[in-house]
């Protein structure tokens, strides 16, 4: 099927970024009960979900060629949100290879790749793009391969080496980020740079889960979900950039809460590379304005309630103490009390 | 996590190389690509045996530079428990197997400035991709191949084809001739140690590095411990609501998937901990053979790994 893309819709200064119906009705909304409740909720990424975000490994939708555009602006800004070091070269190719293998079998309309022995023929048609070149010679690529696929994709990359039985960030494109730095976490540990995360240490939470993703194996990745909430659709919120989004959250009021308050989603996604041992993390960024939630009654009845129920201390790290009431208040107008369905789908 | 799917193939070449070891060629019965992998990386072979499937680890020789093939190398152990006399036996040109896909218990360091690779017997199978990977890079290497005598030395010949500056030879007649405390004592800082072979090396090799002040980040070894046979005892599984013996020369984890429940595994040696398993009553002895638990972790007796370990006991229930 081919994607409708909205090429011209923006993520900063007049933020004409908007979901259709059809977008709003496949955004992976992360709550699946009335109370906020903290689960590593790790599972299975495989094909199909609650929603059609989920129906491939790595998702298209109608905002690709305008993400890809936004994340050229990020870069040409700071160009250190792509960063690799030297040992990852084989994790990059590996990550270029698993990349361009799901888009072009997922997205034939769009993507397409021929390859010949190491002689790899790329198109990507929604951005016009036309690449020969010898996998595993970064002299045949404009550019580094992670940087190079990087820029054709929607949601950040982070690649992980292994070694001493911890995973270090050892290269990331990142340009769409929640408040976190991959300059400032690039080489560290799995529990450095988890190491800002309220709550979750001392329960042990990362200790499991390294402990499970040195395990992470070829062919089954996993995927959970993260989210917060950002004011405007505006992806680079970046502790760079925070000088131009942070003094946003003084701003909200209780008419503009509906279209400037946007519920944030990342569908992280976990996959074992097959000739670096190296593990790739895809953080795909989803926005939705409350306004647009509240088409599905379900879901602003039931973000109305959890966030009533926030900890104060996740009330902080996800940065939301200065229009957490304005918010529920919006949403409290929407909330008539009914009971919701079970699980994450749309009624 | 559940097993991962497995893979059907079909053996293309079975070569004698030493009077114990055979090098089997596997190619995929459809026909398509083999997953990549990095090298050190190990598969299970799935082996449809007489009275029970057999699952045993075996490292992958080659690299990702051919993925229409696999190479592994099986030597016959006297005390098979029917895997290795299965495929020195049973296994010819034609036979169909399948495998997990590859996972890597066993890579190289990417940081460090030198290796050294010692290996023993059949464990030089892990060290041939190795060398088939560094003879690629810039990063110095140096490897020592022991064997018993030179008709027992071919993969290591082959090795020393490809390196032949990094790669020496030490026949052990009429008794061990590897030097380890000198060949540790030569080596510059930044250097990582890998070692596989039988279990009395690596633990040899992994004292003299240690008792030379090498950090523990430097060391590497791999070894694959055969689950050893033991006295039958029974187990209930709690989750699956079974009640299952476990004969004396079946581990505890083939005693669980021979019942029909789906276990979690991936070395199948006691080395990476996935297997681990919740106890949930016991009385009697648990009988730990793995290396993955540490020595508190074992005398807590509240877990075990069923792949290797077994246990002396009149009731043991377990949390799968």
């Amino acid at each position: 099927m081919t994607i409708a893309f909205k090429p011209d819709e923006t993520y900063r200064d007049d933020f004409t970024f908007r979901n259709s119906p059809a977008a709003i009705r496949r955004f992976p909304f992360p709550f699946g009960e009335d109370v906020y409740r903290y689960a590593v909720n790790i599972e299975p990424h495989v094909r199909g979900g609650p929603t059609a975000a989920y129906d491939n490994l790595f998702d298209i939708d109608e905002h690709y060629i305008a993400e890809c555009r936004e994340r050229a602006l990020v870069l040409a800004h700071d160009p250190k949100r792509c960063q690799a070091l030297p040992h990852m070269m084989a994790a990059q190719w590996d990550t270029l290879e698993l990349l361009m293998e799901n888009l072009s079998t997922d997205y034939p309309e769009h993507f397409s790749l021929v390859r010949d022995g190491n002689a790899w023929h790329w198109t990507n048609r929604a951005l016009g793009i036309e690449q020969h070149f010898v996998f595993g010679d970064a002299g045949t690529l404009p550019c580094e391969p992670l940087e190079y696929i990087g820029r054709q994709m929607q949601g950040d990359l982070t690649l992980q080496d292994q070694r001493e039985d911890n995973l270090f960030m050892d290269a990331g494109m990142v340009t769409c980020q929640a408040d976190w730095s991959l300059e400032f976490d690039l080489g560290m540990k799995f529990h450095e740079w988890h190491g800002p995360v309220p709550l979750a240490h001392e329960q042990g939470v990362f200790d499991r889960a390294l402990k499970f993703l040195l395990n992470l194996q070829l062919g089954r990745p996993v995927r959970r979900l993260n989210w917060t909430m950002t004011i405007n659709p505006r992806m680079d919120t970046s502790p760079e950039q925070y000088p131009q989004w942070g003094p946003d959250r003084t701003t909200i009021t209780p008419e503009n809460a509906g279209s400037r308050v946007h519920l944030r989603v990342e569908l992280q996604s976990l996959f074992r590379l097959p000739r670096s041992n190296a593990i790739l993390f895809g953080i795909r960024c989803y926005l939705i304005s409350l306004e647009e939630l509240a088409t599905i009654p379900k879901w602003s009845r039931r973000l109305h309630r959890v966030l009533q129920t926030l900890p104060p201390e996740l009330v902080e790290y996800k940065g939301l103490s200065r229009f957490r009431d304005t918010a529920i208040a919006w949403l409290a107008q929407r909330d008539d009390g009914a009971p919701t369905s079970v699980g994450t789908a749309p009624d | 996590m559940t097993p991962a799917a497995t893979i059907p193939v079909v053996v293309r070449e079975v070569r004698p190389v030493t009077p114990l070891i055979r090098q089997f060629t596997l190619a995929r019965e459809d026909g398509l690509p083999l997953p990549a992998f990095s090298a050190g990386a190990h598969v299970v072979v799935v082996m449809p045996g007489p009275a029970r499937t057999l699952r045993n680890p075996y490292s992958l020789m080659g690299t990702s530079a051919d993925l229409s093939t696999y190479d592994i190398a099986v030597r016959l152990s006297e005390t098979s428990r029917g895997g290795s006399r299965f495929m020195h036996e049973a296994v010819a040109p034609g036979s169909k197997l399948a495998i997990t896909p590859p996972v890597n218990l066993f890579p190289l360091d990417k940081l460090a400035r030198r290796h050294l690779l010692l290996c023993g017997g059949v464990g030089i199978t892990p060290v041939s991709a190795h060398v088939r990977e560094l003879v690629h890079g810039c990063v110095p290497f140096e490897v020592h191949c022991g064997a018993r005598s030179i008709e027992h030395a071919t993969l290591a010949l082959e090795l020393q084809a490809i390196a032949p500056d990094a790669v020496t030879i030490h026949l052990d007649m009429p008794g061990p001739t590897m030097d380890v405390g000198s060949i540790l004592a030569e080596q510059p800082l930044g250097t990582h140690l890998y070692v596989c072979g039988p279990g009395g090396m690596i633990e040899n090799v992994i004292a003299t590095a240690r008792a030379a002040g090498w950090p523990q980040s430097h060391l590497h070894w791999e070894r694959f411990t055969a689950p050893p046979a033991g006295k039958p005892f029974e187990v209930t599984l709690s989750r699956s609501g079974k009640r299952i013996t476990v004969p004396p020369e079946m581990s505890l984890l083939e005693a669980i998937e021979a019942a029909g429940v789906d276990a979690p595994f991936l070395c199948r040696g006691g080395a990476c901990g996935q297997c681990e398993t919740t106890v949930l009553a016991l009385d009697g002895t648990l009988l730990h053979h793995d290396v993955y638990l540490s020595a508190d972790q074992k005398a807590a007796g509240d877990r075990i790994m069923p792949c290797v370990s077994r246990a002396d006991c009149r009731t043991l229930v377990l949390d799968r």
